[in-house]
């Protein structure tokens, strides 16, 4: 194994899809400016729309994902504006022999705690209040620092990425368990469990932050450290 | 376009290395930035194929059978994953009831056939019919695959409910947790060097200008 050389530097690009090391044909200077139908050499190399495909997957070949930063902000604070109704509304219509009530999440993780299951009330704390939260900060400190070039604990922040990436999706849990809920408590009249609108909140704001960690490229950490 | 298959770049920092043969089990990790640049498999296709048309029957099983059985004042309930996903479409939330039948069912159904479908060829050395399509939907869909939590979802669906009805669980509980655990076998897993070993007739292929 040599040491570590950036593709820029080789002149080589790797296709997001497949994994394929290409050479880099993509035009000079600009990561999105679409290169000329001719100027793309053949052999499977040239795309319909302008672009430069990987030559094994078809997948479009880009040295950064384009729009990367922008594309991932917008997910980012859409999913923090869903965030507010996701905590405020109830996401949850509960009936039992007469008397209904509506939960948010916040009332169904102190119910567990008040009647002592502690540990799924901190299951469904960490699931969607913990995680959510510390995603927005995380992905917000990324995108920052990546977009100011920062050379500042690169390691750290590409371990942070692949932390998000990796739980990023267990706050999908409070949708599960109102989905089953919902499903199984249907005795007319007696007991009856209905999903409410918050849970469309809170389940746009786990896909809008999944959406934006994916749209963010962890490469850009890196690209402050211009040897 | 000249192509390096020797070579590897890092997903997460773009440095490239060129690759080394692993012992099983062994993984290829970035000097960099520490992530994972590739693994050696401990599975042959024959064995991936034969862990993919189980993870097949238990999917099968999981839609099928119900997870949860409840009872109540002598009413009796039911629910299957199909049925929970169908929950949600009713009321004011019903958007969310598509991603949710999408993570838990869609994606899995998806991810198992796809990889069927590959592997079945790539059992002969052969790129079956939409080959590069099945590998970069591979790719798309596995953050979206949900089975785990899923299964956590209905735990503590179990545990909630059973403060107040009585709750048992169905055969459907213990196949999803069996299709999650093949799920993580089969498709958490490095699919790269199916390109390699598909490569259609190495001498005939014109990458290398
Ligand atoms: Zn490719
Ligand atoms: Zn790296």
């Amino acid at each position: 194994m040599t040491g570590a050389v950036s593709a820029g530097r080789l002149g080589v690009v790797s296709c997001h899809a497949c994994g394929l090391v290409c050479q880099d044909t993509l035009p000079q200077a600009s990561h999105h400016r679409p290169v000329a139908e001719s100027e793309a050499c053949g052999n499977g190399a040239r795309g319909r729309s302008h672009q430069v495909i990987c030559p094994r997957c078809g997948a479009p070949l880009h040295r950064r994902r384009p729009n990367s930063i922008a594309r991932a902000w917008a997910l980012l604070l859409a999913g923090l504006i869903f965030y507010i109704p996701a905590n405020v509304l109830p996401v949850m219509y509960t009936s039992l022999l007469g008397s209904g009530s509506d939960n948010t999440i916040m009332q169904g993780v102190i119910e567990f705690w008040k009647s002592g299951s502690y540990g799924i009330a901190l299951v469904i704390f960490i699931a969607s209040v913990l995680v959510p939260c510390t995603k927005f900060v995380v992905l917000g400190v990324l995108f920052a620092t990546s977009q100011r070039g920062s050379r500042w604990a690169m390691k750290e922040r590409a371990k942070l990425y692949r932390m998000v990436e990796l739980v990023g999706y267990w706050s999908m849990l409070d949708v599960l368990v109102v989905a089953v809920v919902a499903a199984l408590v249907k005795f007319q009249g007696l007991s009856d469990i209905e999903p409410r609108i918050g849970i469309l909140f809170f389940g746009m704001v786990v896909i809008m932050t999944m959406l934006s960690a994916m749209s963010f490229d962890p490469r850009l950490i890196w690209d402050g450290d211009t040897e | 376009m000249k192509t390096f298959p020797h070579l590897v770049a890092c997903e997460h920092c773009d440095s490239v290395y060129e690759r080394t043969p692993l012992t099983p089990g062994q993984l290829a990790r970035c000097e960099r930035c520490d992530a994972i640049l590739y693994r050696a498999s401990r599975l042959d296709v024959d064995r991936w194929l034969a862990l993919t048309i189980a993870a097949a029957i238990v999917f099968v099983m999981a839609n099928v059978c119900p997870v949860i059985y409840i009872s109540f004042k002598g009413m009796h309930n039911e629910a299957t994953l199909w049925a929970s996903a169908a929950a949600l479409a009713h009321g004011p939330a019903a958007p969310i009831a598509v991603p949710t039948a999408m993570s838990i069912i869609i994606v899995p159904f998806l991810q198992i056939s796809l990889l069927g479908w590959v592997l079945l060829y790539a059992r002969f050395g052969k790129r079956a019919p939409g080959f590069e399509r099945a590998m970069r939907m591979l790719v798309a869909l596995r953050p979206w695959s949900m089975v785990e939590v899923c299964l956590l979802g209905i735990l503590v669906a179990v545990i909630k409910l059973s403060g107040f009805l009585q709750v048992a669980p169905g055969a459907g509980i213990w196949a999803t947790a069996l299709l999650m655990i093949l799920l993580t076998v089969i498709a958490n897993r490095d699919i790269h060097w199916l390109w390699e070993m598909t490569e259609p007739a190495r001498s005939a292929q014109k990458a290398q200008a």
